[in-house]
């Protein structure tokens, strides 16, 4: 049965991912109809254009990119997370936690800058790694047990912190930077993107994701070790938010204690938008970084436009309700 | 209202402790020990030296004005702080000084004391839905018009500027938007070009200015409403901060002291906690002798430049 696992996944859980994976000659209406999140993303942007001449700068798309970059990475964790059926409310305070954990080690413990990195990622991957547990072997809903990590996360950073922001790395720095005229949140912003597309594509455990948040109960049928799947994707989950977290921090120059607060709203909007459903089994990574830029978009948008902080909130919800019930429909039409 | 924690400030101190030593002649030998002599203040936290700056305030007018001070901390908890004023209704208490934890939460207690006749002096944050014998807070509003008059001055009183809000819909930025919009409509030369909200947050702050550098390049001035989108501008500002453009920022923080320093932030409008303490428990006790007080007392709020700055980083 184990052995058979390839095949079975193949077969039974692409059906909606790999529809277009394999086109004879190029569909363009399947296409949009397959890309609704990026056509979305397109007509924002021409809006923009039209709108102000600011929008269409190379400085500006540079911003939009770094800007995207925090909020994306995190993001394709959670993608995994959604793909196997689960949520996770925590990856904004586990990024807050694991910066924090990389600058203490490199202030307080004195750890030079690569290590004090490390830990940082090693926090964000352990806390992870409870979230999995909690959910797969503690039988917590994953909304539950994420949530507890949302607040324990978040306590743990202002206790190391003592409330107050603390200086990072060199290293960590780095990540905020630019190597020549290319900002490094990009480069991490498109390597991450490279390394989970690959995780969820061309590695058994991505499409063992597919297959849990399809059917759990099918998956444990046909073999698959369910839970030690569901604790590997919040573990990754954990590790991209640590990944965001160290981001964050290195454009900043210092691991804020509030960081990221609510960013992980914006990643599940980001998720969704993308095209991910939240019943699971559904969802890809370039979905996943057109949401992103969806939402930093509009608030670029709306910031250039200098539209007043009061409409921002209401244009904001109205865009993502527009995204996804566009979406909605669009599924809805095509599978009549 | 409470953004920052800020340090000792020695000379502000010195002026307000003339005051309060000059009201405190007359009341320490009125004052003995009869019932309803002693003051309780109920701190809403005391793990923030925001908070400690303010006991310490007012344990010196209470020492200086020769009071019974008992300080409870209700470590940032309602029902904490709630249990602490219903024991305050017992006893000798004459005044109690609130310093609320939520300015709702804290109303049935209030309403109680009301009842059994002890008077409430709230201080740095209000109280909803009681009576207040008199409420001391930082002006916001005139820190806001300080921080204009800072702005201009670093720019010469002429150019374009960016204001960066708080979290929509609270007092402090309400406050310190509308003392910055009265400040800065006296500098004719100066004009707002965008005002957008950052959430009182570094992060946000950095990616709002640099967004709105692209729309409008020509910018020389920017105002946060507080330190941390101060820290987040100039962070997007880079070797600009200081130079061609000059931030104002307000709370005092010690990251807000240390830019300062630094030259990369102009001035920031820093809160005096010890101040807000010491202010209440002067009321307190004219309560207790009968005065007539005030029904809102705000409390001056400092520009700190790099002129003044010695008397805030001890």
């Amino acid at each position: 049965m184990t052995t058979k696992t390839p095949e079975v996944l193949h077969s039974d859980v692409h059906r909606d991912v790999h529809r277009d994976s394999q086109p004879r000659r190029f569909d363009v209406k399947r296409f949009l109809s397959n890309n609704g999140a990026l056509v979305g993303l397109v007509v924002l942007c021409i809006a923009l254009v039209i709108a102000t001449p600011d929008f269409l700068t190379g400085q500006n798309l540079l911003n939009i990119g770094i800007q995207a970059s925090t909020v994306a990475v995190m993001a394709f964790g959670v993608t995994f997370v959604i793909i196997a059926g689960g949520i996770d409310l925590s990856v904004g305070s586990v990024a807050a936690l694991s910066a924090m954990v990389s600058g203490w080690f490199f202030v307080s413990a004195g750890l030079p800058g690569g290590a004090a990195l490390a830990a940082g990622l090693i926090a964000g991957l352990l806390a992870g790694v409870i979230n999995g547990l909690a959910s797969a072997y503690g039988k917590l809903p994953s909304f539950i047990a994420t949530l507890a990590m949302l607040s324990v996360a978040r306590g743990l950073t202002l206790v190391i912190s003592d409330g107050r922001p603390i200086a990072t790395a060199p290293q960590v720095s780095f990540l905020g930077g630019s190597v020549g005229p290319v900002p490094v949140p990009i480069i991490v912003l498109v390597v991450t993107a490279l390394i989970a597309s690959f995780i969820l594509n061309r590695t058994v455990i991505g499409r063992s994701m597919y297959a849990v948040g399809g059917n759990a109960e099918a998956a444990r049928l046909s073999g698959l070790p369910v839970n030690r799947i569901i604790v590997t994707v919040f573990a990754l989950a954990g590790l991209f938010a640590a990944v965001a977290g160290l981001l964050l921090a290195g454009r900043l120059d210092s691991a804020q204690p509030q960081a990221a607060a609510g960013y992980e709203l914006d990643a599940i909007a980001a998720v969704v938008i993308g095209g991910a459903s939240l019943a699971g089994g559904v969802g890809r990574i370039s979905g996943t970084i057109v949401g992103a830029l969806i939402l930093v978009v509009i608030r670029n948008g709306l910031n250039l436009l200098n539209v007043t902080a009061f409409w921002q909130q209401v244009v904001i919800g109205l865009v993502i309700a527009l995204a996804v019930g566009i979406d909605v429909l669009r599924r809805k039409s095509r599978s009549k | 209202m409470k953004f920052s924690s800020f340090r000792r400030i020695a000379v502000l101190t010195t002026t307000a402790a003339l005051i309060v030593t000059g009201t405190a002649g007359c009341n320490r030998s009125s004052d003995g020990a009869a019932a309803g002599s002693e003051v309780v203040l109920a701190v809403s936290t005391l793990n923030n030296p925001f908070f400690v700056e303010l006991r310490d305030g007012a344990q010196a007018a209470a020492d200086a004005a020769g009071v019974e001070l008992n300080i409870v901390d209700a470590q940032n908890d309602s029902a904490t702080q709630a249990n602490q004023l219903a024991n305050a209704s017992v006893g000798s208490t004459g005044v109690v000084i609130v310093n609320p934890v939520d300015s709702d939460a804290v109303s049935s207690s209030v309403a109680d004391l009301n009842t059994a006749d002890i008077p409430v002096i709230g201080v740095d944050r209000t109280v909803n839905g009681a009576d207040l014998a008199s409420l001391v807070s930082s002006d916001n509003v005139a820190g806001g018009t300080q921080a204009a008059d800072a702005l201009a001055a670093a720019m010469g009183e002429q150019g374009s500027i960016i204001v960066l809000q708080g979290v929509s819909g609270t007092s402090a930025s309400r406050e310190r938007g509308e003392g910055f919009a009265t400040g800065i409509a006296a500098y004719p030369n100066i004009e707002v070009v965008a005002k957008q909200t950052a959430n009182f947050d570094r992060a946000a702050a950095l990616d709002v200015t640099s967004n709105l550098l692209q729309a409008n390049p020509g910018v020389t001035g920017i105002f946060a409403e507080n330190d941390e989108m101060a820290l987040g501008a100039i962070q997007a500002l880079g070797d600009r901060a200081g130079a061609e453009v000059k931030v104002v920022g307000f709370d005092g923080t010690s990251d807000g002291l240390a830019a300062i320093e630094a030259g990369t932030l102009v001035a920031t409008i820093a809160q005096q906690p010890a101040l807000l303490g010491q202010l209440a428990v002067e009321l307190a006790v004219k309560i207790m002798n009968d005065e007539e007080i005030d029904a809102v007392v705000p409390v001056e709020v400092v520009a700190v430049t790099l002129d003044n700055i010695a008397a805030f980083t001890e």
